[in-house]
């Protein structure tokens, strides 16, 4: 008697081992999750973008600049994204421009040169850093960078193309510093005690063994840092000014791919052709990303077998 | 070329190097400092432009007159039911799939193609995502459910349910590399040492596994946690709202929101009070910003603190 109590008491759990068929069963149903989610989020934007995909005029979508979603009536639609092909690119480079070399310059700092609790605190710093929510980096840029450009450089809009840059750079730091700075401590430490042996400085490890040896790991650092900036939305609409043209210069505002569907979404009409369209921009967005994503991913697998 | 009096002095060669290396861990240094200084100084800045506005009222009191007065208690809120309502869907799918990738998955290429699948997951920009939700749980879940009811009135909208949805799938990744992470940090012995004494694999994992992996999963959970409690730009579409009557009495004041209607979010107020509603005092469109910097900086610091304490924990 005492012991089927026990056994009863043992089995209420809903964890108990009675249970475990089915659990495993959800263990292995659960574990495909993330293929799932990544095939409906495929399918529901190519549903979105539907009956656009077909009807729109491909050249005209990659090679014009003409962006005119919703005219009035008479007036034929353009679909154009050559100018925020353009702005996003320009944004994404000039953060790289800013992010890459100070990024790998503070994984350097952080890998090879500081000890002790300096590195514990710029570890935790670049890590709380990388919470900063991508609204808040809007904030920034829009209320504190653009007056600041404003002044400096002498132009009526402080939300343009540098100012987009320096946010998206700014944001994109963090990953790419703790990134690399695994990729660098990926390096076995005999590579740096065989060259410390035949007498490199530490200049010269860094430039001459480490950054050949975590080559892939840096290389992929980077891209994911790329990823990042291209699929970057509302600090992209809040900084760069949201006018659609190509810039010409550096405080020129510019419109990335990201803001266009945020900012137009809202407005255009369920199943219209505009709301068609945003899906497609969407869609373009997913492929950019995604091959970007996957190269990256690639690139940190082919380290993983050499080293 | 030694010196002529000091045979220990360094020859050009190595005072070169010597120089090298000294400018390379300065210059380094400086790169770090180039990075944290001018966040730091902009986190000030923010600072003291949101002091005036900060007070107990602020966090307490409604919104009202479209932002301008009044405070965060209603965004506030709106957050955190997101956040809880996005978790109740993302932590149990996330740590299952977790304990398959780590415990069940065998080495071949359907592993490696839902590894790459939970890489491509989290690099999904946020407006695709959106898109997503936009997509499947506003158009298409919404109107399914809805079919089921009759009286009008009681029909679901794009809400608390909808948002939660789509940030609950944003949420995934993390989780799921997170519990990855801590259920292999757990050695091998440990579970041999369980079979060994009869266990099968789901008692392993459900009494020697999970216990010793909880706190690195915890900490992952509260990493998305912050996530979900920034991301705005899936929300856009999916159910927030800004100008909401929120109850003001007490108890309504705790539990607002219902699932099937529109809330108030802390990043898309934010996002509506800095950008959209003209005559908006400066302190208060800084305050929303402090505040959203402390209410993500402070889960975050508890993560970082709950995973330092179990590194010092760890008995093997």
């Amino acid at each position: 008697m005492p012991d089927s109590t026990r056994k009863t008491r043992v089995n209420k759990s809903l964890l108990s081992d009675r249970f475990e068929k089915p659990i495993e069963w959800l263990i292995k149903i659960c574990g495909w999750s993330s293929l799932a989610a990544l095939t409906a989020i495929l399918i529901f934007i190519l549903k979105g973008a539907g009956p656009m995909i077909s009807k729109i005029n491909w050249v005209e979508f990659f090679t014009s600049t003409k962006w005119v979603p919703s005219p009035g009536t008479g007036n034929e639609p353009h679909y154009g994204i050559l100018a925020m092909l353009v702005g996003t690119l320009s944004t994404t480079a000039l953060a790289l421009l800013i992010s890459v070399p100070l990024g790998l310059a503070a994984a350097v700092y952080i890998s090879e040169f500081a000890t002790g609790k300096v590195k514990e605190f710029l570890k935790v710093l670049l890590e709380l850093l990388a919470a900063i929510p991508s609204i808040v980096w809007g904030f920034i840029g829009l209320m504190v960078l653009a007056p600041l450009i404003q002044n400096w450089f002498g132009v009526q809009q402080g939300r343009n193309l540098l100012n987009g840059g320096i946010v998206l750079g700014l944001m994109s730091v963090p990953l790419i510093v703790s990134l690399s700075e695994d990729a660098l401590r990926a390096v076995p430490d005999a590579y740096r005690e065989a060259a410390l042996a035949l007498g490199a400085s530490k200049w010269e490890i860094v430039f001459r063994v480490l950054f050949p040896a975590a080559r892939n790991g840096l290389l992929a650092a980077v891209m994911l840092g790329l990823g990042r900036a291209i699929g970057e939305t509302m600090a992209a609409l809040l900084a760069t000014g949201h006018a659609n043209q190509i810039p010409s210069a550096i405080t020129d505002p510019v419109r990335t791919i990201t803001a266009t569907i945020a900012a137009e979404m809202g407005e255009a009409p369920k199943n219209s052709d505009h709301y068609h369209v945003l899906f497609i921009l969407g869609l373009v967005l997913f492929v950019i990303t995604g091959v970007v994503n996957v190269v990256a991913d690639l690139v940190i697998k082919g380290t993983k077998k050499h080293v | 070329m030694t010196h002529p009096l000091n045979p220990f002095a360094a020859t050009r060669y190595e005072a070169r190097k010597a120089r090298t290396t000294i400018m390379a861990k300065w210059g380094t240094a400086l790169a770090c400092l180039m990075l944290i200084a001018p966040v730091l100084w902009i986190l000030a800045y923010i600072f003291h432009h949101a002091w005036p506005a900060f007070s107990l009222d602020y966090f307490l009191l409604n919104p009202s007159d479209k932002g301008k007065a009044g405070g965060l208690w209603g965004p506030l809120i709106g957050s955190f039911y997101l956040v809880i309502c996005s978790l109740c869907v993302a932590v149990p799918v996330g740590v299952l799939s977790g304990i398959y990738l780590n415990e069940y998955a065998k080495e071949n290429w359907i592993t490696r193609a839902i590894g790459v699948g939970v890489t491509s997951l989290a690099g999904v920009p946020s407006i695709v995502h959106a898109l997503f939700g936009l997509g499947a749980f506003v158009l298409g879940l919404l109107p399914l459910i809805n079919r089921f009811i009759d009286d009008p009135l009681q029909r679901m909208h794009a809400g608390l349910l909808t948002a939660s949805l789509t940030i609950a799938v944003m949420e995934l990744p993390l989780i799921i590399t997170s519990t990855r992470e801590a259920l292999s940090s757990v050695p091998k012995t440990f579970r041999e040492a369980c079979w060994n004494l009869g266990a099968s694999k789901w008692q392993t994992i459900r009494t020697i596994v999970l216990p010793n992996s909880l706190g690195g999963i915890l900490t992952g959970i509260i990493l998305s946690v912050s996530r979900a409690a920034g991301e705005t730009a899936p929300i856009l579409f999916t159910g927030a709202a800004f100008s909401l009557y929120v109850p003001e009495t007490f108890p309504e004041k705790l539990a607002p929101y219902a699932v099937s209607e529109p809330f108030l979010a802390m990043a898309y107020h934010l996002k509506i009070i800095m950008a959209e509603i003209s005559g908006m005092p400066e302190h208060m469109k800084f305050g929303c910003a402090a505040a959203m910097i402390l209410l993500i900086l402070s889960v975050n610091s508890l993560s970082i603190a709950l995973r330092m304490k179990l590194r010092n924990a760890k008995k093997w």
